[in-house]
């Protein structure tokens, strides 16, 4: 019998086991709202704008391991949520994006609220597609699932113009679709893996660097063991923090931009590195021509086009993390790395990882205080200083969840994603540490966390400034902080230098707007009200709980890196 | 830098053609030529793309090329025995008599028609190789003031016995 193209739309979600869709409505999608209005299996979450949307849907496939499900419509619904398809994509994020699209026969009209929503996005999308035939509407979505979600995973964008969805047509929904032009690849080569395991066999000063590729994978077990039983040190990269515990012996850190003294030394150093699930990026790399000059590199990824891009191999492996990894971890015989782990670990005692402790609350000791109360939480942080504070200080367990806009870099990423995690598991204490510029990115989506039972613990770390771009400008501007004081009023001078007495209050007044919104709100300056506060936020499970922590203005991100200069030459004080 | 051939089957669907151009666009890939048609199975085309890069960049597109869907297959066929043939049209303008003969004589020589001719104008028709193509542009560049010239793009198929690229 045949159905219409909205209700196979719901079938398809329940035959792919979806259990949240992440949705707004509007013109072109109101069929499918309508469709899901009558059925109980799907819980639907409303947020505020589309961009938190999409970033709450980032959230959610990255606490679950489940692809997030976004339902907007076309037009102005589709293109505000192009920044988080970038972010996913960059970050493989696994998505299905459904747009709404006006009927096929009004497509190139410039009818109301008409995009070319595929052709906008086609860089920015695993694979994007248009159904422009009745009977497709089901294999289509099926591809759109498993394209999303196999290989390196990304986000699929398939757009249902409406007569599609009301449409009649056949009411199959594949169990499996064949497509010829996409083979992920899935095994291992067995000899290149040797070949790559011997290499680090033979090494004398050998170094894991281990990417978002484990985590994505869930392989941290498994990574864990292996490093274990090899006794290799091991950095990771932004997107990697999580793949193997902090506080593992064998942990030296994270390395690049911000990385630890020791943890990008010893990739200096190093005479193999072995690495699985990176790109090198030019945030790990910095000057291409001087990164890991003494090694040679392995490369492991389930992306052949990430092999031999930015930094040239010696020996490629095109596997997944977890399929190479327990292979790895079957041969793994320990290695004498003593005399190697001193010498990093001598690195790191000559430049620890520190940060001021005497006037009042600085970043590290928020971070530290994050550790103590809450071990075991999904932690997502917006973009920005914070973000590198974090990944510098936060202690996370093995499998320990970290959510973060790691390629991108999309300021307003952090709480839409904080709240998409804890509606993927309420179980969990989510925290989202943010800046005071990101926050207000998309701080509307409080009223999605309210209205969702979805309490996150909210921490902003307020300077009044946004402050990696006002930390460049410090160090290499000359201290013109050209717009990055949140504080600047027209009447302020135009060659402001600095903070003074004169400056206008901050707005907005953070524990007022938490308050706005039934959540508490908490106002910080110094480490025995932070205690406080994180014990106040354990207890308030019922709604969300901000504390803004007033920190000190002009602190600085260290040790850095200047773009596009050697990762050994790092800028220390 | 030189010049390298790709033939690559693509779904034939809406789009493709503008993602796999995105793609050389969108990454500064120094893309030289790119012709589309269907094959002998119409959910299939097939393009013959030109491109001018070092190695590194050429493995780059070629593995960007294979990660896309809609991508089917993608062969090399810098090194490979191979028929490449580019469709030119080009018209000389203004000629006095004289440069007429000299035009057919120019036709004469690299073997391609005359499929047109006017008072003072004469089109060539030619099926040649690319270098060849751009040998006889240069050719009329020098001797003719004024001329017009419309170019296909090189299609390449592997080669049976012999080749010619």
């Amino acid at each position: 019998m045949d159905i219409t193209g909205r209700k196979l739309f719901v079938k398809a979600m329940m035959e792919e086991g979806v259990d949240t869709i992440f949705g707004y409505p509007g013109g072109m999608v109101t069929d499918l709202f309508d469709e899901l209005y009558k059925q109980d299996d799907i819980h639907l979450v409303l947020p505020r704008h589309e961009q938190g949307l999409i970033h709450e849907a980032e959230g959610y496939a990255r606490a679950t391991g489940k692809p997030g499900v976004c339902l907007v419509t076309s037009g102005p619904g589709a293109t505000n949520i192009i920044t988080g398809l970038a972010d996913a994509h960059f970050d493989s994020i696994p998505l299905v994006c459904i747009t709404g699209q006006v009927p096929l026969p009004l497509i190139g009209n410039d009818a109301f609220q008409e995009v070319d929503i595929v052709g906008m996005t086609r860089s920015i999308t695993k694979y994007g597609v248009t159904v422009r035939d009745r009977k497709d509407l089901g294999k289509i979505i099926r591809m759109a699932f498993h394209i999303a979600t196999t290989g390196k995973p990304g986000p699929v964008l398939v757009d249902i113009p409406k007569d599609i969805q009301l449409e009649s047509g056949p009411s199959d929904y594949p169990k499996s679709v064949q497509i010829r032009g996409y083979k992920p690849n899935e095994g291992v080569h067995i000899g290149q893996l040797k070949k790559a395991y011997k290499l680090l066999k033979s090494a004398k000063k050998p170094l894991i660097l281990a990417g978002g590729g484990i985590n994505i994978a869930r392989a941290n077990d498994i990574f864990d063991e292996f490093v274990t039983k090899m006794q290799v040190p091991v950095v990771t990269t932004i997107m990697g923090k999580g793949a193997i515990g902090t506080s593992n012996p064998y942990y030296m850190g994270n390395c690049g931009m911000h990385g630890r003294y020791a943890a990008n030394m010893a990739v200096s150093e190093c005479d193999v590195l072995f690495s699985i699930g990176t790109r090198f990026n030019d945030r790990i790399t910095g000057d291409l021509n001087e990164f890991a000059p003494k090694a040679k590199i392995v490369h492991v990824d389930v992306d052949t086009a990430s092999i031999s891009r930015n930094v040239v191999v010696d020996v490629p492996v095109v596997a997944d993390a977890r399929t190479a990894l327990e292979k790895l971890s079957e041969w793994a015989e320990p290695k004498k790395t003593t005399a190697w782990i001193a010498r990093i670990e001598e690195w790191n005692k000559e430049n620890p990882l520190e940060m001021r402790r005497d006037k009042g609350l600085s970043p590290q000791m928020i971070m530290e205080g994050i550790n103590e109360h809450f071990k075991g939480a999904i932690i997502a942080t917006d973009v920005g200083q914070h973000q590198m504070w974090a990944t510098q200080y936060l202690e996370m367990e093995r499998g320990g969840t970290f959510i973060t806009s790691g390629g991108l870099g999309t300021m307003g990423f952090g709480f839409p994603a904080a709240v998409g995690a804890k509606i993927g598991c309420p179980e969990k204490e989510v925290i989202c540490i943010t800046g005071d510029g990101g926050f207000q990115m998309n701080m509307q989506e409080m009223a999605t966390a309210v209205c969702q039972d979805a309490p996150v613990i909210v921490c902003i770390l307020n300077n009044f400034y946004l402050g990696m771009v006002r930390q460049q400008q410090q160090l290499f501007y000359g201290k013109r902080y050209s717009a990055t004081c949140l504080r600047q009023h027209k009447e302020c001078p135009n060659n402001c230098k600095g903070p003074g007495k004169d400056c206008p209050v901050y707005e907005p007044d953070f524990v007022k707007w938490a308050e706005s919104y039934g959540a508490k709100g908490i106002r910080v300056t110094n480490t025995e009200e932070m205690n406080a506060a994180f014990e106040e936020a354990k207890k308030n499970k019922k709604t969300s709980t901000v504390i803004e922590f007033m920190i000190a203005t002009e602190d600085i991100v260290l040790p850095m890196v200047k773009s596009g200069t050697a990762m050994s030459q790092m800028i220390l004080k | 830098m030189k010049n390298r051939w790709i033939a690559l089957y693509v779904e034939n669907q809406v789009g493709v053609l503008a993602k796999v151009s995105g793609l050389f666009s969108g990454k500064s890939y120094n893309l030289q030529s790119l012709t589309v048609g269907t094959t002998e199975d119409e959910s299939v085309s097939r393009m013959t793309i030109c491109v001018t890069s070092d190695d590194i960049t050429f493995e780059q597109i070629k593995k960007q090329l294979n990660s896309m869907v809609e991508v089917i297959k993608v062969i090399d066929l810098t090194n490979v025995p191979i028929h490449m043939k580019e469709i030119l049209f080009a018209k000389v303008l203004h000629c006095s008599v004289e440069d007429k003969a000299e035009v057919f004589q120019i036709a004469t020589t690299f073997k391609v028609d005359v499929a047109d001719i006017g008072e003072d104008s004469v089109l060539l028709e030619c099926k040649l190789t690319e270098r060849r193509n751009n040998e006889l542009i240069a050719l009329l560049k020098r001797r003719f003031r004024t001329i017009e010239v419309v170019r296909g793009g090189a299609v390449a198929i592997e080669s049976i016995s012999t080749s010619c690229r």
